[in-house]
């Protein structure tokens, strides 16, 4: 699938790094609006990245965004080394939330990350080890 | 209602700077919860919150809203201000509090969402 792809893109997020956080997604964003996608993909598929930016960013030690494009798909991989997620079932749950007290005073941590996610996509699959990391792979279809 | 017809009306300070382009205003969200705010904000809203730090301005640039409406007399830190400068997102401030300032926006005929529009 990789012969064909129009664009790729890699971007290292670190963990507890709130001032460069957000980097990955809004130059996803650039790129998708200079090669003319339409502005309600484009939405769904920053929401989609900013979410898993934040939670590479809140809950995992470092990871990496990975972009991909298709004439017919867009692709966000989101893979971290982290505690990995330990209730997947509760963690899809709107309202679930294990982000520490500071985190929360800056507004994150409703716990609708992963519901974003889930709603402003057409395909998500997670994989998570505790203890390991979490790979998060998200398809939109054009 | 433009943008900058809102700013005189409800007298709001300008933090960074208004666009060049003055934008017509349709919708509000009000939240202090990110993930809310990315999940249920319309396209093109103004968005009245006291949370104040560069990762707000990130998401109002991100979603392309039309502008962040600080309350309660909140005013950013500099980095939060750098922020909205390079990325061109207007911060707006007042001295009222979030439930006296949504009331006046929607005065003005700001509403909620793209729904309650529809059904008028
Ligand atoms: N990459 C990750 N590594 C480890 N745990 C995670 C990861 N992503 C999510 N989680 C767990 O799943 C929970 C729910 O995630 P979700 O993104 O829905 O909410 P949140 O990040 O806590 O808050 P919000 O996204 O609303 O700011 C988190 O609180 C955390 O326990
Ligand atoms: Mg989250």
């Amino acid at each position: 699938m990789n012969g064909n792809a129009r664009l790729e893109m890699r971007f290292q997020v670190n963990g507890n790094d709130f001032i460069q956080a957000g980097e990955a997604s809004s130059k996803i964003k650039r790129t998708l609006q200079q090669i003319g996608i339409d502005s309600r993909v484009i939405r769904r598929v920053v929401i989609s990245s900013y979410e898993a930016e934040m939670n590479i960013t809140i809950h995992a030690y470092r990871g990496e965004i990975l972009f991909t494009i298709w004439p017919n798909l867009i692709q966000i991989v989101a893979q971290d080394e982290g505690p990995g997620i330990s209730d997947l079932e509760a963690a899809m749950q709107e309202g679930y939330s294990t982000a520490p007290e500071n985190v929360r005073q800056m507004g994150f941590g409703a716990g609708m990350g992963l519901p974003n996610m889930k709603k402003n996509t057409d395909e998500m699959q997670i994989e998570t080890e505790e203890g390991r990391g979490t790979r998060i792979t998200m398809k939109i279809y054009l | 209602m433009t943008l900058s017809e809102i700013v005189r009306q409800l007298d709001l300070k300008v933090l960074t700077f208004m666009p060049e382009n003055d934008l017509e205003v349709r919708y509000g969200y009000a939240s202090d919860l990110l993930s809310d705010v990315l999940g249920q904000a319309p396209p093109g809203a103004l968005w009245v919150t006291l949370q104040c730090h560069p990762n707000v301005i990130a998401i109002a640039s991100l979603l392309d809203l039309s502008a962040v409406l600080l309350v309660g007399g909140i005013l950013p830190d500099q980095a939060t201000l750098e922020r909205g400068q390079e990325t061109g997102v207007t911060i707006l401030s007042t001295e009222l509090p979030t439930f006296e300032i949504v009331g006046r926006l929607y005065q003005l005929g700001l509403r909620g969402s793209t729904r309650s529009c529809l059904d008028g």
